[in-house]
C-alpha cells in the first residue's frame, strides 16, 4: 500500500530505575500515549507536574483512525500550545450533507456563530496530531519523560500510590507513582488489572474504513449516504483529510468476514463502485471496526483515574470518541494540581468523576441515537428510519430526525457541585459549568481572542464602565489560589461587542471562570464574600 | 395540555373508512410503511412531547 507518511520509529531507552535497580516514587504516571495520554501529559507539565508516559509501542498511530478534532478541543490545544499547527495541517469543514439513494436529503451547517478563532471541525491523520503533540511535549524536557516499549503488566493499587510492574525490552522493573492516569484505550489493559468492567451496549454491525489516497473533488464537507447505488442496504461516509488523503467508512453489517473484508482485492471493487472503474486512487490503509456504547461505572479507584475510550467507548458517528477524552484531560489537570499542591480538598479529585460521567452519558445518548438511526436493530425501527428518509426527501419536518451523527460538542456541567447556581439574572448561553465562548479581543493594541486571555488559571471576567476594578477583586491577583482579573472595557477592548453579547456584560458584571475555561458563578455586582464562597465551592470545598 | 382520549373527530366513520381505503391494495410491508410515515407526519403535527410521550403510553399499553 502507498504510503504519505511515514511513520516515525522512536527510540527505546533503557529506563534509569531498571538500569539501577531502584524503586523509584513518580509523581504522575499516564499510561498510553495516545491523543489523550499526550494531552493528559501535557496539561500536567503546563501546570509544573512532572510526569511519566508509558507506552506499549514505539510509533503513532497507525492510520488516520480518530480523523475528526472539534472546537474546543482545540482550544484545549491552543492553551496547551500546539493547536495552530493542526488546524494549519488539518481540514476545516462545517458542512454535512445526508444523501439517500442518489438525492441529497438534508444539509446541516455546524458553525452558524462566525467571530471565533478555532472552526467548528477539522479533519487531520491521528499520526499527525500524535506527532504534533509529541513535538510538543519535547518543549516541556524532563517535565515530561515518555517511554516507548514500556507495558505495564500488574500494578497495584494503594491507598496512597500505585506500584507498577513494566515490562521492556530488558526486563521487568516496578515503579510507584504518586497519582495514575490511564488512558490506554478502549481496549484498556489496566482497567482488566483492577477488575473493572465497562456496562453498556455492543452493536451488532461492523464498519469497514478505508484511507484512500487521490485527488478528486468531493468538497471539504462531511458526506453520508444511506443505501447509496454503490453500496445498497447499508451507509457509507466520506471525510477529506491532509495530503489527498480520504477516509471513507462503509458499513458491512454483521455477517461479514472481517478478516475477508480488509483485503485489497475486496476493498478496492466496492471503492470503484462508489468513485468510478477508472477513478485513479491508492490504498492507503484499511480496518474493520465493531462499535460500542458503554462506559465504566467510575472514572476514578483513588490514585487511579481514568481517561479517555479507556473509561468510556461511543460509536464514531458523531466523532465523540477522542473529543471528548480531551476534555477528560482538561478537566483533570487544573484539579489534580491543585489537590498536590495542597490548595484543594481530595474531594476537588470527585468532581472530575462526576462532570465527566456526566458528560459521557452525553455522548452516549447521542451516540446511541445516531447509531439506532444508522444500523437499525429491528424490522420497525428500519422501517420507521426509512420513513424519515422517504419523507424528508420531500417535507423539510422530517430533516431533524435524519441522524448520520450528532456531532461532537462539549457538554456543559450543568450540574456540577463545582457550580454557584446562579442567583441573578441573565441571559444567553453561558450558564454556570459551561465551557466559556471563545470572541475577538484588543489588548495592548493587539488583535487576540478572548479564550487566550483567560489563560490556565482561575480568572475573574470583569465588565467596567470606566475601566476600574473593585480593589477586593484586583487583590484576589495576590491570593493562595490566585484569581486573575481581566477587564473588559479596561485593558480587553471588546472589539466587535461579542464578549459583551455573548456573557450578557452589563456595568459591574463578574464570572469566575475555572482554569479549564468553564464558568464556575456569575454576579451582576461583585461581591467579595459571595465570590470567595463561589471560588471555594469551585474547588471542591463545599 | 394532555392528549385527547374522548371523541374529537366529528365524522368517526369517514376517518376510518379513509384510514382503511388508504391502505387498500398495499402488501402488509408497504402497509407498515405507511402507518410508519403517518405516525411521524402526526406526531410532527402536535408536535407536543408529553403529549406524544402519552399516546406512546397508551399506544403500548397491555404489551409486556
Amino acid at each position: 500500500m502507498l504510503q504519505t507518511y511515514s511513520y516515525p520509529e522512536f527510540p527505546y531507552v533503557q529506563p534509569p530505575e531498571q538500569a539501577s535497580g531502584q524503586l523509584v516514587r513518580k509523581t504522575a504516571v499516564v499510561v498510553g500515549a495516545g491523543p489523550i495520554g499526550l494531552t493528559t501529559a501535557l496539561d500536567f507539565a503546563s501546570r509544573g507536574i512532572p510526569v511519566v508516559v508509558l507506552d506499549d509501542n514505539n510509533t503513532v498511530s497507525i492510520g488516520s483512525r480518530a480523523v475528526c478534532y472539534a472546537k474546543r478541543p482545540l482550544e484545549v490545544w491552543d492553551r496547551l500550545g500546539c493547536a495552530d499547527r493542526m488546524v494549519d495541517k488539518g481540514v476545516s469543514w462545517k458542512i454535512g450533507k445526508v444523501f439517500r439513494d442518489e438525492e441529497q436529503v438534508y444539509q446541516f451547517d455546524l458553525l452558524p456563530e462566525a467571530d471565533h478563532k478555532y472552526p467548528a471541525f477539522i479533519n487531520l491523520q491521528q499520526y499527525y496530531l500524535e506527532e504534533y503533540l509529541l513535538d510538543r511535549a519535547k518543549d516541556f524536557g524532563d517535565l515530561i519523560d515518555i517511554r516507548w516499549k514500556n507495558k505495564v503488566v500488574s500494578l497495584k493499587n494503594n491507598a496512597d500510590h500505585v506500584r507498577l510492574s513494566i515490562e521492556t525490552p530488558d526486563g521487568i522493573y516496578d515503579m510507584e507513582a504518586d497519582w495514575m492516569v490511564a488512558c490506554d484505550g478502549a481496549k484498556s489493559d489496566i482497567r482488566s488489572m483492577i477488575g473493572a468492567e465497562f456496562t453498556g451496549q455492543f452493536f451488532q454491525d461492523r464498519f469497514l474504513i478505508a484511507d484512500v489516497v487521490m485527488k478528486a473533488d468531493f468538497p471539504a464537507e462531511r458526506w453520508f449516504w444511506f443505501n447509496p447505488p454503490f453500496h445498497r442496504n447499508q451507509s457509507v461516509l466520506l471525510h477529506m483529510e491532509a495530503d489527498n488523503v480520504w477516509r471513507i467508512d462503509f458499513q458491512l453489517g454483521w455477517d461479514c468476514d472481517p478478516d475477508e473484508e480488509k483485503k485489497p482485492e475486496k476493498v478496492i471493487p466496492r471503492l470503484k463502485a462508489m468513485l468510478g472503474e477508472d477513478a485513479e486512487f491508492e490504498l492507503e490503509w484499511v480496518s474493520v471496526y465493531q462499535f460500542a456504547c458503554r462506559r465504566m461505572k467510575s472514572f476514578r479507584f483513588g490514585r487511579l483515574f481514568f481517561a479517555g475510550d479507556a473509561a468510556h467507548q461511543v460509536s464514531p458517528f458523531g466523532a465523540r470518541g477522542a473529543n471528548t477524552g480531551v476534555q477528560d484531560s482538561d478537566n483533570l489537570g487544573w484539579k489534580l494540581k491543585l489537590v498536590i499542591d495542597g490548595l484543594a480538598p481530595d474531594s476537588l479529585l470527585d468532581s472530575y468523576n462526576a462532570e465527566r460521567i456526566y458528560a459521557a452519558d452525553d455522548n452516549l445518548k447521542n451516540s446511541t441515537r445516531s447509531t439506532d438511526f444508522i444500523s437499525p436493530k429491528s424490522p420497525v425501527s428500519k422501517a420507521f428510519r426509512d420513513a424519515v428518509l422517504d419523507l424528508a426527501n420531500r417535507h423539510s419536518f422530517a430533516r431533524p430526525l435524519v441522524n448520520s451523527g450528532r456531532l461532537s460538542s462539549p457538554t456543559p456541567y450543568a450540574v456540577s457541585p463545582l457550580n454557584t447556581p446562579d442567583s441573578d439574572s441573565f441571559a444567553g448561553k453561558m450558564l454556570p459549568g459551561t465551557n466559556c465562548a471563545d470572541a475577538p479581543v484588543r489588548v495592548n493594541g493587539a488583535d487576540g481572542w478572548l479564550l487566550n486571555q483567560l489563560g490556565d488559571g482561575f480568572t475573574a471576567l470583569y465588565f467596567s464602565a470606566d475601566g476600574s476594578v473593585p480593589a477586593d477583586l484586583a487583590a484576589l491577583a495576590g491570593a493562595p489560589v490566585p484569581v486573575k482579573t481581566i477587564v473588559v472595557g479596561g485593558g480587553l477592548e471588546d472589539v466587535k461587542g461579542l464578549v459583551t453579547e455573548r456573557y450578557d456584560g452589563t456595568p459591574g458584571t463578574v464570572y469566575l471562570i475555572r482554569p479549564d475555561q468553564h464558568v464556575a458563578a456569575r454576579f451582576r455586582h461583585f461581591d467579595a464574600a459571595r465570590f470567595s464562597a463561589a471560588l471555594n465551592t469551585a474547588l471542591g470545598k463545599n | 395540555m394532555s392528549l385527547i382520549l374522548t371523541p374529537n373527530i366529528p365524522t368517526p366513520d369517514d376517518f376510518y373508512e379513509k384510514l382503511i381505503e388508504t391502505h387498500r391494495g398495499l402488501t402488509d410491508e408497504q402497509s407498515r410503511d405507511v402507518n410508519c410515515k403517518l405516525v411521524l407526519l402526526l406526531a410532527n403535527h402536535i408536535g407536543d412531547l408529553p403529549v406524544l410521550e402519552q399516546a406512546l403510553a397508551v399506544a403500548r399499553d397491555g404489551y409486556e
